[in-house]
């Protein structure tokens, strides 16, 4: 069980102007493992994650990436998002590329395939996430759940060390919620190692190997999903797993 | 029971429908034929008609005219290529935040506020009279050449703000979402947000060309022979008619209507996309 830590964070610290999103955060997920982020809205998920990819600048602490710390002013950050995929809770799919060249533009810019290549690994890639015949559509021709899945398809497309998966059901209408989360629990089960922010808690204990409650910018919780989720220890998550039974999510 | 509801309700429909249109066509030749009545019936129309509408005039004028405008589309379209160069260049430094850059972003605002806030008119006057006064040897003179570039500064600094407003208007979750699949800056701004700025201001772009289109005329005041106003202008002071000045008019409009219908036409598919 006790893979090589492909992701660390270590106090991890974060202010927007004067509010401090992120109290020393620490984190890790092993290789082949999943981590799910669980915790309310505005309790630093999503930050933790642009964290990682170096899509904000954190205030102190440090992140490894295989035991390299990325977070030094030395490291170019594009080196090192070319070695991790993002999926946004809103897609954010280029709208004016069809699906195969929102998946062949980091293949071909990014990671330097050229354009044949690009192509017959774009086709591939949306072929395995069940999109093959949309190849050609533009994003605003596809439902919710075929466009999280071209963006997860595009993630993975630069072979990444972990995937970090942004709330990516939440702007989903409730019947496409099912197919990107199949789309998930296969990629977990081919191995591939994930941190996930979500609100789904049954898919968390499912596919998770560990969880980790987020609140206020702190983990106050950390542990298999079966003893976080079912066994809570600390008041704050009794407290937010209560208001979510009543919510009917749980 | 229902098709009979809906035979009704179609019936109305297409009553109210006709009646519509009826109103429509009476009203719009009451306003129309009585605009066209108190213009004919006024006492100074038979001298307007001659002075400006001379059907001989027009015949006469035309053809040296149509032969001049040629000439004010060639400055036209390429003072139109100019200004998307510069206006872009413009936007991307001011768009720019490398601290080694200020200088060249300082020089851009200082640009933008200064030739935007001098009336075309102005500008075209100090341009075209100020730089053959520095008597270089290397300055060129021709004044279609300095009004092209006055008109060229003048618009550009337009443009790269619309190019600007375009740019800012390009939702964030685009630039992280090219990060994130590994672009550097430059990439992800060519690739992915620029062709997206340039849709978003495709209307306003078009609507810039019109009005450059137009402002052509205004090269006429550094008095280079060879434009479409000028020749006209030529033709009304020998016979003091003004016929040719409506030619070059309506000329300009053979270009303008098409361009301006375009715009339409982009304006609202850009509102059916958003």
């Amino acid at each position: 069980m006790a893979g090589a830590k492909v992701v660390e964070t270590v106090g991890v610290t974060k202010s927007f102007g004067e509010r401090e999103v992120l109290h020393g955060v620490d984190l890790w997920v092993r290789e082949h493992q999943a981590v799910a982020l669980i915790g309310a809205s505005g309790s630093g998920k999503s930050t933790l994650l642009r964290c990682i990819d170096l899509l904000e600048e954190i205030d102190d602490g440090d992140i490894f990436l295989d035991g390299e710390v990325i977070t030094d002013p030395a490291v170019d950050p594009v080196t090192i998002r070319r070695r991790l995929g993002v999926v946004f809770q809103a897609f954010n799919l280029f709208p004016q590329m069809s699906a195969l060249e929102n998946v062949m533009l980091g293949i071909r810019r990014a990671q330097g395939g050229s354009r044949e290549e690009a192509d017959h690994q774009g086709r591939e890639l949306l072929a395995r996430f069940g999109l093959d015949g949309r190849e050609d559509d533009r994003p605003d021709r596809l439902s919710g759940g075929q466009q999280q899945r071209v963006a997860l398809a595009r993630a993975f497309a630069g072979k990444p060390r972990a995937l970090l998966l942004d709330e990516v059901t939440s702007a989903l209408d409730p019947e496409l919620v099912g197919e990107v989360l199949a789309a998930v629990r296969d990629l977990k089960s081919e191995g591939v190692t994930m941190i996930l922010a979500t609100h789904e808690m049954s898919f968390a204990r499912e596919v998770a190997d560990t969880v980790a409650f987020l609140h206020e910018g702190r983990i106050v919780e950390l542990g298999a999903p079966g003893d976080v989720l079912s066994r809570p220890q600390e008041p704050e998550t009794k407290r937010f797993l209560k208001r979510l039974l009543e919510a009917h999510r749980l | 029971m229902t098709t009979s509801r809906r035979a009704e309700r179609e019936a109305a429909k297409r009553r109210r429908a006709r009646r519509g249109a009826l109103v429509a066509a009476v009203s719009s030749v009451i306003v129309i034929g009585g605009l066209i009545a108190l213009v004919l019936t006024s006492s100074g129309w038979p001298d307007v008609k001659d002075t400006f509408f001379s059907w001989s005039e027009f015949k006469k004028s035309f053809p040296d005219v149509a032969r001049a405008f040629w000439l004010d589309v060639r400055i036209f379209v390429i003072a139109e290529i100019a200004v998307l160069i510069l206006g872009l260049a413009v936007a991307l430094v001011r768009n720019t935040s490398d601290a080694a850059l200020f200088p060249l972003r300082l020089l851009a605002t200082v640009y933008t506020d200064v030739f935007r806030g001098i009336p075309t008119y102005l500008l075209i006057y100090l341009i075209g009279f100020g730089i053959p006064a520095l008597s270089f040897t290397e300055t060129p003179i021709d004044p279609i050449l300095l009004g092209g570039a006055a008109l060229t500064l003048s618009y550009g600094a337009y443009v790269a703000e619309v190019y600007r407003a375009g740019i800012r208007a390009v939702h964030r979750g685009q630039r992280d979402a090219a990060l994130a699949v590994g672009l550097t800056e430059q990439q992800a701004l060519r690739f992915v947000i620029l062709p997206q700025a340039v849709r978003n201001v495709a209307a306003p772009l078009l609507n810039d060309f019109v009005s450059l289109q137009k402002d052509v005329v205004l090269i006429a005041i550094l008095g280079p022979a060879g434009l479409a106003a000028r020749q006209a202008q030529l033709y009304q002071s020998i016979d003091f008619n003004y016929t040719p000045l409506v030619a070059a008019a309506v000329l300009y409009l053979a270009v303008t209507i098409p361009l301006a219908r375009i715009v339409d036409r982009l304006g609202y598919a850009g509102g059916a996309r958003i």
